[in-house]
């Protein structure tokens, strides 16, 4: 992987300053100030994302295509209240601008973007950045909404209180970013006088002080906010209803869940089906031989089990996407605090918590909206162990071979559906137990506080919500897709020597036979344990790895399947196999998401011995369990 | 909900430029009721959350207005210089208010 690593490794080349030559420049702003928009609009998304070293903040850095200067780099810093290093993202922001930060260049100006519709509070973060004393422009972003809304500020009066240029514009239209491109030109021009006239500025470290003068300039610019949150009152005012707020919210979840199941999964399937049959006509067309072999059953295959979750990724993400941009996702976190808070998590996780019964993997990617490190880290060790799609084939195979379809409650839930629904609660009793255990472990050192930015509602645009699937897609596949084709070739190379074997005399079916003893009390035999090693890359796969060792005939193999393993695995196997997997992280594509969210091996490992640990465990119980009571 | 309507006939930025007049008691943050305004006096709370929360706008002699619940009673919506931010009750605790009881005239 080539962006990922603990030291910073961006093809930025790190120039000498030269005084009064623009070659960097960084994007500076609060949070939720349409900052990323903005970089997105100015690289035309052109951009290479790392984490700065030693830290889990994100770096973002591209050159400045979208306004055709392509020979500057822009450095898009985290979102930031102020430059006193009170967290990871202000110190991180701190070191970039004063050119402290290894690997990334000095910046030689700045673009300091502010929400024009609540000036009056983000000026609070000109003051420090101002002092920094380096060329600035002023971007008052949203401007077109803070006039639609009757909201007004004097740029003229602003800029000369500031002392530094001042432009309104709309990152999200694409509107007034020729004053970029105009102060960029300026101020590449050598020469370049210094601003003149005393501009005041605050005493600095001071909260208080910042405020004061914030509220001091904007009144004199003749600030006027927008007069808007009437109405974003109002909706609030059904959606965050004692009766109905709740009401709603389950609504909405339970529409998105019906959605990436109904449609998600369908277009997985579809879209796996698609892919592996255009392998097969390659591997046809290619003849039969070891290179078609690694080429189709090795890369291919490999490559299709990633981009099978890449439909239901990106509807995953489309939902979150239009939940976030319209505000109500901060609603729903604060509807669900209440009951996350009970296991030591905030109403924040709650959304990539339920995204994970779809798949891990955009669920840790949606942590990011966790500002709490603690309570982010808490939720991506928990959310492997909701009961993700990827379960489903060896769930489903294991119970229609081993449980008799006897009708429980009627015709509609019978003993399968038990025994189903109780794997779902298996998994979700273990998320709460971790949880809890991590309450009084790593969650324990602050009661991790709970700060929530109420958004007004607005309407998500296609653009913002389509740079962000392709922006997720893109890691996703970068990330996932490179662990991926190394496990896949590992295992291929594993399963296909020595040469002209069967799969249970290659390699791999040699350590399935030497695992054998340790896996023995679970009730398996080595034909599972191959599965359980081949699985390692996505638990999807046991179930084809099964097929290939019981020898199936392709065109019967699920019931040939069934039939085989009801003869070779006992009622206590086939159960204590679906419990292992309810617990074990058998996904590679997790493991390096995992990797890439927290910039570190050690929680991905920690994770992987851990729920493998309690597999384990878990699978013995039910094992031994099942021989000593079930008749 | 005298605070609220006050709010919507100036829009919500306003707050801060209403003359407040009348008797003031001390009291936390948590403890004022829907639709009130306090004057916050002081902040105690550990480092990160207090300077996050400062930079927010919660320093003192900010107006805040107490603006609902979320639907379980728990954490509270508050709206400081224009914008809406929710805070759980233990955090609401450590914040001094200065509560402003209800008997200006305008």
């Amino acid at each position: 992987m080539s962006d990922c690593c603990t030291t910073a490794t961006i093809d930025v080349p790190i120039e000498p300053r030269v005084p009064g030559k623009i070659r960097t420049v960084a994007l500076v702003g609060p949070p939720n100030s349409g900052k990323s928009t903005l970089f997105n609009r100015l690289t035309g998304l052109r951009q290479k994302v790392a984490n700065y070293p030693g830290v889990t903040v994100e770096q973002r850095v591209g050159r400045l295509n979208g306004i055709g200067r392509s020979d500057l780099t822009l450095i898009d810093l985290p979102g930031i209240y102020g430059l006193d290093r009170y967290s990871e993202d202000a110190r991180v922001a701190v070191e970039v601008l004063q050119g402290e930060m290894p690997g990334t260049p000095a910046p030689d100006a700045i673009l300091l973007v502010l929400d024009s519709l609540q000036l009056r509070r983000q000026l609070m973060l000109a003051a420090p950045v101002l002092a920094l004393g380096l060329p600035t422009l002023l971007l008052l972003n949203m401007s077109d909404l803070m006039e639609a809304r009757g909201g007004r500020v004097d740029t003229l009066a602003l800029a000369q209180e500031l002392g530094v240029p001042v432009a309104k514009i709309s990152a999200a239209r694409g509107v007034g970013l020729d004053a970029v491109t105009h102060f960029l030109n300026r101020k590449a021009e050598p020469v370049e006088a210094p601003a003149p006239g005393r501009i005041e500025l605050p005493v600095m470290g001071n909260p208080r002080s910042y405020r004061q003068w914030a509220h001091g300039v904007s009144s004199r610019t003749k600030y006027k906010a927008p007069i808007s949150s009437e109405w974003t009152r109002r909706i609030d005012g059904v959606l965050l209803h004692k009766f109905w707020g709740p009401l709603i919210f389950l609504a909405v979840v339970f529409a998105v869940f019906q959605v990436v199941f109904s449609i998600g999964q369908p277009l997985s399937d579809g879209f796996g089906a698609v892919l592996n049959g255009a392998g097969d006509a390659v591997g046809r067309l290619m003849g039969s031989g070891w290179l078609e072999s690694l080429l189709i059953d090795g890369v291919w295959r490999g490559v299709a089990s990633v981009l099978v979750f890449l439909p239901q990724i990106l509807l995953l993400f489309l939902f979150i996407g239009v939940l976030e941009d319209s505000g109500y996702l901060a609603r729903a976190a604060l509807i669900a605090d209440r009951v996350m808070r009970s296991i030591g998590l905030n109403g924040k996780a709650f959304i990539p918590l339920l995204s994970a019964y779809a798949c891990a993997v955009p669920a840790i990617m949606a942590t990011r909206t966790i500002e709490n490190k603690r309570v982010r880290f808490a939720t991506i060790l928990v959310a492997p162990f909701m009961t993700c799609s990827a379960r489903l084939p060896i769930y489903m195979l294991m119970i229609a071979a081993f449980i008799p379809n006897k009708p429980l409650l009627g015709d509609l839930f019978g003993l399968r559906a038990a025994v189903m629904l109780s794997l779902y609660l298996l998994g979700f009793v273990a998320a709460l137990a971790t949880a809890r255990l991590l309450k009084s472990s790593i969650l324990k050192a602050s009661s991790a506080p709970f700060i929530l930015e109420l958004p007004q509602y607005r309407l998500p645009t296609v653009r913002s919500l389509s740079l962000r699937l392709m922006d997720r897609g893109r890691v996703f596949l970068r990330q996932a897709g490179t662990v991926i084709l190394a496990v896949t070739l590992v295992l291929w190379v594993l399963s296909h020597f020595p040469a002209h074997v069967a799969l249970g005399e290659s390699l791999i079916g040699r350590v399935g036979h030497l695992i054998e003893p340790v896996i023995r009390p679970l009730g398996f035999n080595w034909k599972i344990g191959i599965g359980l090693l081949t699985s390692v890359m996505a638990r999807e796969v046991i179930v084809g790895t099964l097929g290939t060792l019981y020898g199936a005939d392709p065109a019967t193999q699920s019931l040939g399947l069934q039939a085989a393993l009801r003869h070779d695995l006992t009622l206590g196997g086939a159960m204590a196999l679906v419990v292992f997997f309810a617990f074990a992280l058998q996904c590679t594509s997790t493991l390096a998401i995992v990797r890439r969210e927290t910039n570190s091996w050690k929680w991905p490992a920690l994770q992987f011995v851990y729920m493998g640990v309690l597999a384990y465990l878990a699978a013995l119980a039910t094992n031994q369990a099942i021989l000593h009571f079930v008749r | 909900m005298v605070a609220i309507a006050l709010l919507s006939e100036f829009g919500a930025d306003t707050a801060d430029e209403i003359e407040l007049s009348g008797a003031w008691k001390l009291s936390q943050l948590s403890e004022l009721p829907i639709g009130t305004i306090g004057v916050v006096e002081s902040l105690d709370l550990p480092g990160e959350i207090q300077h996050h929360l400062m930079h927010m706008g919660f320093v003192p002699e900010a107006r805040v207005v107490v603006v609902r619940r979320a639907p379980a009673g728990d954490p509270t919506v508050y709206s400081i210089d224009g914008f809406e931010v929710a805070l759980r009750r233990d955090t609401a605790k450590a914040i001094r208010v200065r509560e402003y009881e209800q008997t200006n005239t305008r």
